[in-house]
Protein backbone atom coordinates (compact mmCIF):
# COMPACT_ATOMS: atom_id res chain seq x y z
CA UNK A 1 0.00 0.00 0.00
CA UNK A 2 1.41 3.36 -1.01
CA UNK A 3 2.02 5.52 2.05
CA UNK A 4 1.49 8.72 0.05
CA UNK A 5 -2.22 8.07 -0.46
CA UNK A 6 -2.49 7.69 3.33
CA UNK A 7 -4.89 10.40 4.30
CA UNK A 8 -7.67 10.94 1.84
CA UNK A 9 -10.58 8.70 2.67
CA UNK A 10 -12.13 7.17 -0.42
CA UNK A 11 -15.41 5.43 -1.04
CA UNK A 12 -13.43 2.31 -1.75
CA UNK A 13 -12.20 2.16 1.85
CA UNK A 14 -15.81 1.55 2.81
CA UNK A 15 -17.04 -0.45 -0.15
CA UNK A 16 -14.27 -3.00 -0.46
CA UNK A 17 -15.33 -4.80 2.74
CA UNK A 18 -18.88 -5.36 1.51
CA UNK A 19 -18.08 -7.65 -1.36
CA UNK A 20 -14.69 -7.61 -3.08
CA UNK A 21 -12.75 -8.12 0.15
CA UNK A 22 -15.60 -9.48 2.27
CA UNK A 23 -13.97 -10.71 5.48
CA UNK A 24 -16.03 -13.89 5.65
CA UNK A 25 -16.58 -14.95 2.07
CA UNK A 26 -13.23 -13.80 0.64
CA UNK A 27 -10.73 -13.68 3.48
CA UNK A 28 -12.37 -16.42 5.59
CA UNK A 29 -11.60 -14.45 8.75
CA UNK A 30 -13.37 -14.83 12.09
CA UNK A 31 -14.75 -18.29 11.38
CA UNK A 32 -15.50 -19.05 15.03
CA UNK A 33 -18.48 -16.69 15.39
CA UNK A 34 -19.43 -17.26 11.75
CA UNK A 35 -19.99 -20.95 12.38
CA UNK A 36 -21.07 -20.88 16.00
CA UNK A 37 -23.65 -18.15 16.53
CA UNK A 38 -25.41 -18.12 13.16
CA UNK A 39 -28.10 -20.63 14.15
CA UNK A 40 -30.72 -17.93 13.79
CA UNK A 41 -30.98 -14.73 11.79
CA UNK A 42 -31.29 -12.54 14.86
CA UNK A 43 -28.21 -14.08 16.47
CA UNK A 44 -26.20 -13.62 13.29
CA UNK A 45 -27.35 -10.03 12.94
CA UNK A 46 -26.60 -9.07 16.53
CA UNK A 47 -23.22 -10.77 16.54
CA UNK A 48 -22.42 -8.94 13.30
CA UNK A 49 -23.48 -5.59 14.75
CA UNK A 50 -21.47 -6.19 17.94
CA UNK A 51 -18.41 -6.96 15.85
CA UNK A 52 -19.08 -3.95 13.63
CA UNK A 53 -19.16 -1.72 16.69
CA UNK A 54 -15.92 -3.12 18.15
CA UNK A 55 -14.15 -3.12 14.80
CA UNK A 56 -15.05 0.47 13.95
CA UNK A 57 -14.08 1.89 17.33
CA UNK A 58 -10.89 -0.13 17.73
CA UNK A 59 -9.82 0.71 14.17
CA UNK A 60 -10.32 4.40 14.84
CA UNK A 61 -8.53 4.40 18.18
CA UNK A 62 -5.63 2.32 16.88
CA UNK A 63 -5.29 4.73 13.99
CA UNK A 64 -5.34 7.79 16.27
CA UNK A 65 -2.68 6.25 18.50
CA UNK A 66 -0.62 4.72 15.72
CA UNK A 67 2.19 7.28 16.06
CA UNK A 68 2.74 6.83 19.76
CA UNK A 69 2.54 3.03 19.91
CA UNK A 70 6.02 1.55 19.54
CA UNK A 71 6.27 -1.40 17.20
CA UNK A 72 7.44 -3.75 19.95
CA UNK A 73 4.27 -3.50 22.03
CA UNK A 74 1.76 -2.89 19.27
CA UNK A 75 -0.04 -6.24 19.44
CA UNK A 76 -0.45 -5.99 23.22
CA UNK A 77 -1.82 -2.47 22.90
CA UNK A 78 -4.20 -3.44 20.09
CA UNK A 79 -5.54 -6.33 22.14
CA UNK A 80 -6.01 -4.02 25.13
CA UNK A 81 -8.00 -1.59 23.00
CA UNK A 82 -10.07 -4.35 21.41
CA UNK A 83 -10.78 -6.02 24.76
CA UNK A 84 -11.97 -2.71 26.16
CA UNK A 85 -14.52 -2.19 23.42
CA UNK A 86 -15.65 -5.81 23.71
CA UNK A 87 -16.31 -5.29 27.42
CA UNK A 88 -18.23 -2.14 26.58
CA UNK A 89 -20.34 -4.07 24.06
CA UNK A 90 -20.92 -6.82 26.59
CA UNK A 91 -22.41 -4.36 29.10
CA UNK A 92 -24.41 -2.56 26.43
CA UNK A 93 -25.97 -5.80 25.19
CA UNK A 94 -26.90 -6.78 28.74
CA UNK A 95 -28.52 -3.39 29.13
CA UNK A 96 -30.38 -3.69 25.83
CA UNK A 97 -31.67 -7.22 26.29
CA UNK A 98 -30.79 -10.02 28.68
CA UNK A 99 -32.42 -12.48 26.29
CA UNK A 100 -30.02 -11.51 23.54
CA UNK A 101 -27.09 -11.69 25.91
CA UNK A 102 -28.23 -15.15 26.91
CA UNK A 103 -28.41 -16.42 23.36
CA UNK A 104 -25.04 -14.97 22.28
CA UNK A 105 -23.54 -16.43 25.42
CA UNK A 106 -19.80 -16.83 25.50
CA UNK A 107 -19.32 -15.54 21.99
CA UNK A 108 -19.45 -11.88 22.94
CA UNK A 109 -16.26 -12.12 24.96
CA UNK A 110 -14.71 -14.13 22.14
CA UNK A 111 -14.93 -11.08 19.85
CA UNK A 112 -11.59 -10.17 21.49
CA UNK A 113 -9.86 -12.96 19.65
CA UNK A 114 -11.71 -12.51 16.38
CA UNK A 115 -8.79 -12.36 13.97
CA UNK A 116 -10.73 -10.01 11.70
CA UNK A 117 -10.47 -7.20 14.25
CA UNK A 118 -6.80 -7.65 15.09
CA UNK A 119 -6.12 -8.19 11.40
CA UNK A 120 -7.67 -4.87 10.40
CA UNK A 121 -5.89 -3.08 13.24
CA UNK A 122 -2.55 -4.44 12.12
CA UNK A 123 -2.99 -4.38 8.36
CA UNK A 124 -4.98 -1.18 7.93
CA UNK A 125 -5.62 1.02 10.94
CA UNK A 126 -1.99 1.14 12.09
CA UNK A 127 -0.92 2.38 8.65
CA UNK A 128 -3.67 4.83 7.76
CA UNK A 129 -5.36 7.95 9.11
CA UNK A 130 -8.39 7.80 11.43
CA UNK A 131 -10.93 8.75 8.76
CA UNK A 132 -9.85 5.94 6.48
CA UNK A 133 -9.59 3.50 9.37
CA UNK A 134 -13.12 4.41 10.44
CA UNK A 135 -14.47 3.78 6.95
CA UNK A 136 -12.53 0.54 6.70
CA UNK A 137 -13.95 -0.60 10.02
CA UNK A 138 -17.50 0.29 9.01
CA UNK A 139 -17.17 -1.43 5.64
CA UNK A 140 -15.53 -4.57 6.93
CA UNK A 141 -17.92 -4.73 9.87
CA UNK A 142 -20.91 -4.33 7.59
CA UNK A 143 -19.55 -7.02 5.27
CA UNK A 144 -19.15 -9.29 8.28
CA UNK A 145 -22.68 -8.50 9.46
CA UNK A 146 -24.16 -9.22 6.03
CA UNK A 147 -22.32 -12.52 5.85
CA UNK A 148 -23.52 -13.55 9.31
CA UNK A 149 -27.05 -12.48 8.47
CA UNK A 150 -26.99 -14.62 5.29
CA UNK A 151 -25.72 -17.62 7.22
CA UNK A 152 -28.18 -17.13 10.06
CA UNK A 153 -31.08 -16.58 7.67
CA UNK A 154 -30.41 -19.70 5.65
CA UNK A 155 -29.85 -21.84 8.73
CA UNK A 156 -32.90 -20.59 10.60
CA UNK A 157 -35.10 -20.96 7.53
CA UNK A 158 -34.08 -24.55 6.84
CA UNK A 159 -33.48 -25.63 10.42
CA UNK A 160 -36.50 -24.08 12.06
CA UNK A 161 -38.80 -23.01 9.21
CA UNK A 162 -38.77 -19.43 10.49
CA UNK A 163 -37.01 -16.13 9.89
CA UNK A 164 -36.35 -13.71 12.76
CA UNK A 165 -38.55 -15.96 14.87
CA UNK A 166 -41.57 -15.64 12.57
CA UNK A 167 -42.68 -18.89 10.98
CA UNK A 168 -42.52 -18.46 7.21
CA UNK A 169 -42.54 -22.02 5.90
CA UNK A 170 -45.79 -24.02 6.00
CA UNK A 171 -46.29 -26.28 9.01
CA UNK A 172 -45.90 -29.40 6.83
CA UNK A 173 -42.24 -28.49 6.34
CA UNK A 174 -40.12 -30.81 8.44
CA UNK A 175 -37.22 -28.68 9.74
CA UNK A 176 -33.72 -29.94 9.00
CA UNK A 177 -32.51 -29.94 12.60
CA UNK A 178 -28.92 -30.41 11.46
CA UNK A 179 -28.92 -26.90 10.02
CA UNK A 180 -29.06 -25.28 13.46
CA UNK A 181 -26.51 -27.69 14.91
CA UNK A 182 -22.81 -26.91 14.42
CA UNK A 183 -22.60 -29.16 11.37
CA UNK A 184 -25.16 -27.01 9.58
CA UNK A 185 -22.82 -24.04 9.91
CA UNK A 186 -20.16 -25.84 7.92
CA UNK A 187 -22.67 -26.97 5.27
CA UNK A 188 -24.08 -23.48 4.87
CA UNK A 189 -20.70 -21.80 4.71
CA UNK A 190 -19.47 -24.39 2.20
CA UNK A 191 -22.47 -23.97 -0.07
CA UNK A 192 -22.35 -20.17 0.10
CA UNK A 193 -18.63 -20.17 -0.73
CA UNK A 194 -19.28 -22.56 -3.59
CA UNK A 195 -21.94 -20.26 -5.05
CA UNK A 196 -19.81 -17.15 -4.63
CA UNK A 197 -16.74 -18.73 -6.17
CA UNK A 198 -18.79 -20.15 -9.04
CA UNK A 199 -20.22 -16.70 -9.73
CA UNK A 200 -16.74 -15.20 -9.67
CA UNK A 201 -15.28 -17.86 -11.93
CA UNK A 202 -18.06 -17.37 -14.44
CA UNK A 203 -17.56 -13.62 -14.46
CA UNK A 204 -13.84 -14.08 -14.95
CA UNK A 205 -14.34 -16.53 -17.77
CA UNK A 206 -16.73 -14.11 -19.47
CA UNK A 207 -14.22 -11.29 -19.12
CA UNK A 208 -11.56 -13.47 -20.67
CA UNK A 209 -13.65 -14.49 -23.65
CA UNK A 210 -14.51 -10.83 -24.24
CA UNK A 211 -10.83 -9.98 -24.20
CA UNK A 212 -10.06 -12.88 -26.50
CA UNK A 213 -12.74 -11.76 -28.93
CA UNK A 214 -11.61 -8.14 -29.17
CA UNK B 1 2.31 13.26 7.88
CA UNK B 2 3.92 11.50 4.99
CA UNK B 3 4.42 8.18 6.70
CA UNK B 4 3.27 6.66 9.98
CA UNK B 5 6.54 7.13 11.81
CA UNK B 6 6.73 4.70 14.64
CA UNK B 7 4.77 1.62 13.83
CA UNK B 8 5.90 1.41 10.27
CA UNK B 9 9.50 2.37 10.87
CA UNK B 10 12.16 -0.30 10.66
CA UNK B 11 13.54 -2.13 13.58
CA UNK B 12 15.39 0.53 15.56
CA UNK B 13 14.67 -0.33 19.22
CA UNK B 14 12.58 2.25 21.02
CA UNK B 15 13.45 3.57 24.46
CA UNK B 16 11.59 1.72 27.16
CA UNK B 17 9.69 4.79 28.37
CA UNK B 18 7.89 5.01 25.06
CA UNK B 19 6.57 1.52 25.51
CA UNK B 20 5.50 2.30 29.07
CA UNK B 21 3.84 5.45 27.87
CA UNK B 22 1.90 3.63 25.18
CA UNK B 23 0.78 0.72 27.32
CA UNK B 24 0.11 2.54 30.57
CA UNK B 25 -1.61 5.41 28.76
CA UNK B 26 -3.83 3.06 26.78
CA UNK B 27 -4.46 0.99 29.89
CA UNK B 28 -5.63 3.97 31.92
CA UNK B 29 -7.83 5.25 29.13
CA UNK B 30 -9.37 1.80 28.66
CA UNK B 31 -9.94 1.33 32.38
CA UNK B 32 -11.72 4.67 32.65
CA UNK B 33 -13.87 3.85 29.65
CA UNK B 34 -14.89 0.48 31.05
CA UNK B 35 -15.72 1.90 34.47
CA UNK B 36 -17.78 4.68 32.91
CA UNK B 37 -19.79 2.26 30.78
CA UNK B 38 -20.19 -0.14 33.71
CA UNK B 39 -21.55 2.58 35.98
CA UNK B 40 -23.82 3.86 33.25
CA UNK B 41 -25.31 0.45 32.36
CA UNK B 42 -25.46 -1.09 35.85
CA UNK B 43 -28.85 0.33 36.88
CA UNK B 44 -30.36 -0.65 33.53
CA UNK B 45 -28.97 -4.17 33.75
CA UNK B 46 -30.27 -4.59 37.29
CA UNK B 47 -33.66 -3.35 36.25
CA UNK B 48 -33.66 -5.89 33.40
CA UNK B 49 -32.72 -8.68 35.79
CA UNK B 50 -35.43 -7.73 38.27
CA UNK B 51 -37.99 -7.50 35.47
CA UNK B 52 -36.98 -10.91 34.13
CA UNK B 53 -37.28 -12.44 37.61
CA UNK B 54 -40.62 -10.79 38.24
CA UNK B 55 -41.98 -12.04 34.94
CA UNK B 56 -40.73 -15.56 35.68
CA UNK B 57 -42.21 -15.66 39.20
CA UNK B 58 -45.62 -14.46 38.05
CA UNK B 59 -45.51 -16.91 35.17
CA UNK B 60 -44.78 -20.04 37.23
CA UNK B 61 -47.55 -19.20 39.69
CA UNK B 62 -50.80 -18.70 37.79
CA UNK B 63 -53.07 -16.21 39.47
CA UNK B 64 -50.31 -14.41 41.35
CA UNK B 65 -50.18 -10.65 41.03
CA UNK B 66 -47.33 -9.69 43.37
CA UNK B 67 -44.69 -11.40 45.37
CA UNK B 68 -42.19 -10.95 48.13
CA UNK B 69 -38.75 -12.36 48.62
CA UNK B 70 -37.89 -14.36 51.72
CA UNK B 71 -34.23 -15.15 52.34
CA UNK B 72 -34.16 -18.64 53.73
CA UNK B 73 -31.22 -20.90 52.92
CA UNK B 74 -31.91 -19.84 49.38
CA UNK B 75 -34.20 -17.00 48.33
CA UNK B 76 -37.80 -18.07 47.90
CA UNK B 77 -40.51 -15.90 46.41
CA UNK B 78 -43.91 -16.08 48.03
CA UNK B 79 -46.53 -14.86 45.60
CA UNK B 80 -50.02 -13.63 46.39
CA UNK B 81 -53.16 -13.24 44.34
CA UNK B 82 -55.20 -10.09 44.09
CA UNK B 83 -56.96 -10.83 47.37
CA UNK B 84 -53.71 -11.19 49.30
CA UNK B 85 -54.01 -14.97 49.56
CA UNK B 86 -50.90 -17.09 49.09
CA UNK B 87 -50.88 -18.20 45.45
CA UNK B 88 -47.74 -20.24 45.82
CA UNK B 89 -44.03 -20.13 46.35
CA UNK B 90 -41.44 -19.88 43.60
CA UNK B 91 -37.88 -21.04 43.99
CA UNK B 92 -34.84 -21.73 41.93
CA UNK B 93 -33.18 -25.05 41.23
CA UNK B 94 -30.14 -25.86 39.18
CA UNK B 95 -28.14 -28.78 37.90
CA UNK B 96 -25.67 -29.65 35.22
CA UNK B 97 -27.34 -30.25 31.88
CA UNK B 98 -25.83 -31.46 28.65
CA UNK B 99 -23.68 -28.39 27.96
CA UNK B 100 -23.71 -26.28 31.08
CA UNK B 101 -25.63 -25.68 34.26
CA UNK B 102 -29.36 -25.30 33.72
CA UNK B 103 -31.15 -22.96 36.11
CA UNK B 104 -34.91 -23.07 36.47
CA UNK B 105 -37.54 -21.37 38.56
CA UNK B 106 -40.56 -23.42 39.58
CA UNK B 107 -43.73 -22.62 41.43
CA UNK B 108 -45.11 -24.74 44.29
CA UNK B 109 -48.72 -24.33 45.26
CA UNK B 110 -49.34 -25.62 48.83
CA UNK B 111 -53.11 -25.54 48.34
CA UNK B 112 -52.88 -28.04 45.47
CA UNK B 113 -49.72 -29.73 46.78
CA UNK B 114 -48.29 -29.55 43.30
CA UNK B 115 -45.69 -27.88 41.14
CA UNK B 116 -47.77 -25.57 38.98
CA UNK B 117 -45.24 -23.97 36.66
CA UNK B 118 -41.64 -24.06 35.51
CA UNK B 119 -39.46 -21.57 33.64
CA UNK B 120 -35.93 -22.07 32.39
CA UNK B 121 -33.86 -19.12 33.56
CA UNK B 122 -30.54 -20.11 32.08
CA UNK B 123 -29.55 -22.86 29.72
CA UNK B 124 -27.10 -23.43 26.93
CA UNK B 125 -28.61 -26.69 25.74
CA UNK B 126 -28.25 -27.76 22.12
CA UNK B 127 -30.54 -25.71 19.89
CA UNK B 128 -33.15 -27.92 18.27
CA UNK B 129 -32.74 -30.74 20.80
CA UNK B 130 -31.97 -29.84 24.40
CA UNK B 131 -33.51 -26.39 24.22
CA UNK B 132 -36.91 -28.04 23.80
CA UNK B 133 -37.02 -28.07 27.61
CA UNK B 134 -38.07 -24.44 27.22
CA UNK B 135 -40.47 -24.72 24.31
CA UNK B 136 -41.78 -28.24 23.72
CA UNK B 137 -45.50 -27.93 24.54
CA UNK B 138 -45.85 -31.53 25.73
CA UNK B 139 -42.85 -31.23 28.02
CA UNK B 140 -43.87 -27.85 29.40
CA UNK B 141 -47.30 -29.34 30.08
CA UNK B 142 -45.67 -31.72 32.59
CA UNK B 143 -45.29 -28.84 34.99
CA UNK B 144 -48.80 -27.47 35.15
CA UNK B 145 -49.90 -29.96 37.83
CA UNK B 146 -46.97 -32.08 38.95
CA UNK B 147 -47.91 -33.86 42.13
CA UNK B 148 -45.57 -33.35 45.12
CA UNK B 149 -48.01 -34.48 47.80
CA UNK B 150 -46.56 -35.08 51.27
CA UNK B 151 -46.68 -38.51 52.82
CA UNK B 152 -48.91 -39.07 55.84
CA UNK B 153 -46.20 -38.15 58.35
CA UNK B 154 -45.71 -34.79 56.67
CA UNK B 155 -41.92 -34.88 56.56
CA UNK B 156 -41.29 -36.32 53.15
CA UNK B 157 -42.87 -36.58 49.73
CA UNK B 158 -45.30 -39.39 49.09
CA UNK B 159 -43.91 -39.83 45.59
CA UNK B 160 -40.67 -38.14 44.55
CA UNK B 161 -40.72 -36.85 40.98
CA UNK B 162 -39.47 -39.30 38.37
CA UNK B 163 -38.71 -39.09 34.66
CA UNK B 164 -40.37 -41.62 32.36
CA UNK B 165 -39.91 -42.39 28.67
CA UNK B 166 -41.69 -40.07 26.20
CA UNK B 167 -45.45 -40.59 26.24
CA UNK B 168 -45.48 -43.03 29.16
CA UNK B 169 -46.64 -40.68 31.88
CA UNK B 170 -49.42 -42.37 33.83
CA UNK B 171 -49.08 -40.82 37.30
CA UNK B 172 -49.25 -37.15 38.26
CA UNK B 173 -45.72 -37.19 39.74
CA UNK B 174 -44.10 -38.44 36.55
CA UNK B 175 -42.44 -36.30 33.89
CA UNK B 176 -42.54 -37.29 30.23
CA UNK B 177 -39.04 -37.04 28.76
CA UNK B 178 -38.44 -35.34 25.41
CA UNK B 179 -37.27 -37.80 22.81
CA UNK B 180 -33.84 -36.71 21.58
CA UNK B 181 -33.19 -34.65 24.70
CA UNK B 182 -33.01 -37.29 27.39
CA UNK B 183 -30.07 -35.75 29.24
CA UNK B 184 -31.65 -32.31 29.40
CA UNK B 185 -35.01 -33.79 30.49
CA UNK B 186 -33.25 -35.91 33.09
CA UNK B 187 -31.46 -32.83 34.43
CA UNK B 188 -34.76 -30.99 34.85
CA UNK B 189 -36.40 -33.97 36.54
CA UNK B 190 -33.43 -34.50 38.88
CA UNK B 191 -33.16 -30.88 39.94
CA UNK B 192 -36.90 -30.71 40.55
CA UNK B 193 -36.87 -33.94 42.54
CA UNK B 194 -33.91 -32.90 44.71
CA UNK B 195 -35.28 -29.44 45.29
CA UNK B 196 -38.83 -30.57 46.07
CA UNK B 197 -37.68 -33.39 48.35
CA UNK B 198 -35.78 -30.83 50.38
CA UNK B 199 -38.01 -27.80 50.21
CA UNK B 200 -41.62 -28.92 49.94
CA UNK B 201 -41.84 -30.31 53.52
CA UNK B 202 -40.21 -27.10 54.81
CA UNK B 203 -42.42 -24.77 52.80
CA UNK B 204 -45.51 -26.77 53.69
CA UNK B 205 -44.66 -26.38 57.36
CA UNK B 206 -44.29 -22.63 57.10
CA UNK B 207 -47.04 -21.95 54.57
CA UNK B 208 -49.04 -19.91 57.04
CA UNK B 209 -46.05 -17.68 57.82
CA UNK B 210 -45.92 -16.15 54.36
CA UNK B 211 -48.01 -13.08 54.30
CA UNK B 212 -48.69 -10.29 51.89
CA UNK B 213 -48.39 -7.70 54.66
CA UNK B 214 -45.34 -5.69 55.47
CA UNK B 215 -44.07 -7.56 58.54
CA UNK B 216 -41.32 -9.74 57.11
CA UNK B 217 -39.11 -9.92 54.04
CA UNK B 218 -38.48 -7.28 51.43
CA UNK B 219 -41.33 -6.03 49.35
CA UNK B 220 -40.58 -6.54 45.69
Amino acid sequence: MNAEQGNTPTADDFLKGLWRENPVFVYLLGMCPVLAVTNSAINGLSMGLATLFVLTLSNTLVSVLRNIIPREVRIATFILIIATFVTVVDYLIQAISLELHKSLGAFISLIVVNCLILGRAEAFASRNGPARALLDGLGMGLGFTLALLCMGGVRELLGNGSLFGVAVLPAQFQPWIVMILPGGGFFTLGVLLLLINAAKARRQARAQTLEGAS
Amino acid sequence: MSRPEIIASDATPRPAWQMYRAMVGTGIFCALLIVAVFLYTLPVIERNRAAALEKAVLEVLPGATRFRRYDLEQPVYAAFDAGGELAGIALEAQRMGYQDTIRILYGYDPARQAVVGMQVLESRETPGLGDKIEKDPVFVDNFTALDVRLAADGTQLANPIVLVKPGQKTRPWQIDAISGATISSQAIADMLRDSTVRWVPLLWGMRSEFSADEEAGDER
